[in-house]
């Protein structure tokens, strides 16, 4: 006899349920992902206009956050510089996380040969400091929008290969993935319905952290004015423009880093309190 | 030591010497793919054709990419670096001095980082869950998550801007005393202090909670040990080989720190000697500085591997 037991009341539609703190950082990271889509439409004044002679003023009922080194509107900057730091970030980490775990699936159901040089391979570019990789390469080809997406992905790529390939190799020596390949199923099934299904709670997970570290990586960048060239600017890029205001303590240097912290907290603190369910689901 | 243990450490070496070379190989790429041919930006705009021709055949540039590769290695191995083509001094030259001033700077902080970290790291285990605890995790993420830049911010702001106790910049050139020296280095330290201590206290912690897992550690409890005892007497000794680990691959993280602090701190050290090069676009600077720091890179997380490695009892009978 067969009993089905009645979902919980508690569960929400989705089958998962977040605490508070999650729902708070998601809705910081909500408020972050409309300012980088509608910022144009609701900055207070152009960004790149100089609105007041009086340059690094601190915070007032007219400009918000005070005014940067030429006299410009920090806030209107800000907004508009969500879309680098974030557009920017969203589309590298979308790259590396697709080509690592794509990758990653693939060594782990081919085995052999092709995982020992992929691994090999993978274990020597993780082996190369973020930061330093970043700067030569800049400093090699110069610093485009394109250019820093591709630095970034290649950068971070091969930890999401490992991270995949881990979880893929332990899923791929279960019975229903010999059963499946017994049946005749090409690798490409086997990686889309097999595999993926079952590796894919903690790859968001680590898709999140890696978006951090992105989002840090590129901001180091641009504070070392290797990131996104003037006149656009992302949030490193205010901080570095600003750096002169810092003896004064004005807020044009300070707005932009908490800019920066309010989404990278949010982001590490949602993936701590995802249900457990969604984390390890693997396990 | 037996010859598992060996085999296994001298694998890890193996794999960090394959590393050392691709690594090379892709820093000489990436310098090489610069726009522009060096030879016409060396002699300006006023240089007649046949000077250039002359000047890439004196430098090598027509030779094959491979060929110049190899040159360029036998140079680093043989300590020949080459000479900066932003103002023709040996690149060994300049970056001597600076070296010295950024291994202070990374020593200073070790030595301040380094027991603090422990101490947090092992206390939070011990007293895990408690109000101490999640007050220091709420703080280590808080680190982790921010870019290093606002950390030195938030320290010029409180130490230079409010308190007025220190100086905004680290001016190393005019240190008279005992105070001056600690006047200059101390927002650098603080800062990367701060940046490495939260890795590192982070790690240990988890180290320590792992090996709290054990079973002869449920065995200390039942027996009626202190929770004191426990972590200090049965957990920490077998928690040793993971906690060393932990401390070489946070200090791992003061590369990428020392890059950003002494930019904004305006010290003197290859860091800041490195990224001047790169708004100069002068090559051999670059790499130079570029390989002494995989090299010290390479270094610690093979250190961190290798201790893993011995310290681990299954391999050592």
């Amino acid at each position: 006899m067969v009993h089905v037991a009645p979902a919980p009341r508690s569960r929400s539609r989705f089958g998962y349920r977040l605490n508070a703190v999650g729902i708070g950082t998601m809705l910081v990271i909500l408020f972050w992902a409309i300012i980088a889509v509608f910022g144009p439409l609701i900055t207070p004044y152009p960004p790149g206009e100089i609105v007041d002679f009086n340059y690094f003023m601190p915070m007032s009922s007219q400009f918000w956050l005070g005014t940067d080194y030429l006299g410009r509107d920090i806030l209107s900057r800000i907004i508009v510089g969500a879309r680098y730091t974030v557009g920017i970030s969203l589309v590298a980490v979308c790259i590396a996380c697709f080509v690592g775990v794509t990758l990653g699936m693939l060594a782990a159901v081919t085995g052999g040969w092709f995982d020992s040089v992929l691994s090999r391979l993978m274990d020597a570019l993780i082996s190369i400091p973020s930061k330093l990789f970043g700067l030569v390469v800049v400093a090699g080809i110069g610093s485009s929008i394109p250019v820093l997406i591709l630095t970034l992905a290649v950068i971070y790529a091969p930890g999401a290969f490992r991270f995949a390939r881990a979880l893929a190799v332990n899923v791929n020596t279960m019975d229903f993935v010999t059963v499946a390949r017994a049946r005749g199923e090409r690798n490409a099934y086997l990686m889309r319905q097999e595999i993926l299904p079952n590796i894919l709670g903690p790859v968001l997970a680590d898709f999140g952290l890696r978006f951090v570290f992105i989002v840090l990586l590129l901001s180091g960048l641009s504070f070392l004015g290797l990131g996104v060239q003037p006149p656009n600017a992302d949030w490193g890029s205010l901080v570095r423009e600003n750096i002169g205001g810092l003896s004064f303590g004005a807020p044009a240097v300070l707005m932009p880093s908490i800019a920066i912290a309010t989404l990278t907290i949010s982001v590490n603190l949602l993936i701590d309190n995802l249900p457990v369910k969604i984390r390890d689901r693997s396990e | 030591m037996n010859s598992q243990i060996l085999r296994l450490v001298l694998g890890r070496v193996g794999v960090t010497l394959i590393t050392l070379v691709i690594v090379s190989f892709v820093v000489f790429a990436a310098t090489e793919m610069l726009p522009g041919d060096v030879a016409e930006i060396m002699l300006g705009q006023a240089a007649t054709p046949e000077a250039v021709a002359g000047l890439r055949e004196a430098m090598h540039l027509n030779d094959p990419a491979i060929l110049r590769f190899l040159r360029w290695m036998l140079g680093l191995l043989t300590g020949d670096l080459g000479t900066s083509y932003a103002n023709n001094m040996r690149v060994a030259d300049l970056i001597g001095g600076r070296l010295v001033n950024t291994l202070w700077l990374a020593a200073a902080t070790a030595i301040i980082a380094v027991p603090v970290a422990l101490f947090l790291g092992i206390t939070t285990a011990m007293y895990r869950g408690s109000l101490y605890d999640r007050t220091i995790n709420v703080l280590i993420v808080g680190v982790i998550s921010v870019p290093e830049f606002l950390i030195a911010t938030l320290a010029v702001l409180v130490f230079a801007v409010w308190l007025r106790w220190l100086p905004a910049l680290s001016l190393v050139a005019d240190i008279d005393s005992l105070t001056g020296l600690l006047r200059a280095y101390a927002m650098p330290v603080i800062t990367l202090a701060v940046v490495i201590s939260a890795q590192m206290i982070r790690m240990t912690r988890a180290a320590v909670i792992e090996t709290l897992r054990a079973p002869y550690v449920e065995m200390a409890l039942l027996k009626g040990a202190s929770r004191r005892r426990m972590v200090l007497r049965h957990a920490l000794p077998n928690a040793i080989g993971p906690i060393v680990n932990a401390v070489a691959l946070s200090l791992s993280y003061l590369l990428g720190g020392v890059i950003i602090v002494e930019t904004i701190f305006n010290y003197p050290g290859i860091a800041k000697l490195m990224v001047d090069a790169v708004s100069t676009r002068d090559l051999p600077l670059i790499q130079s500085c570029a390989m002494i720091f995989c090299v010290g890179y390479l270094v610690l997380i093979t250190l961190a591997d290798v201790v893993a490695i011995m310290s681990n009892p299954r391999l050592r009978h």
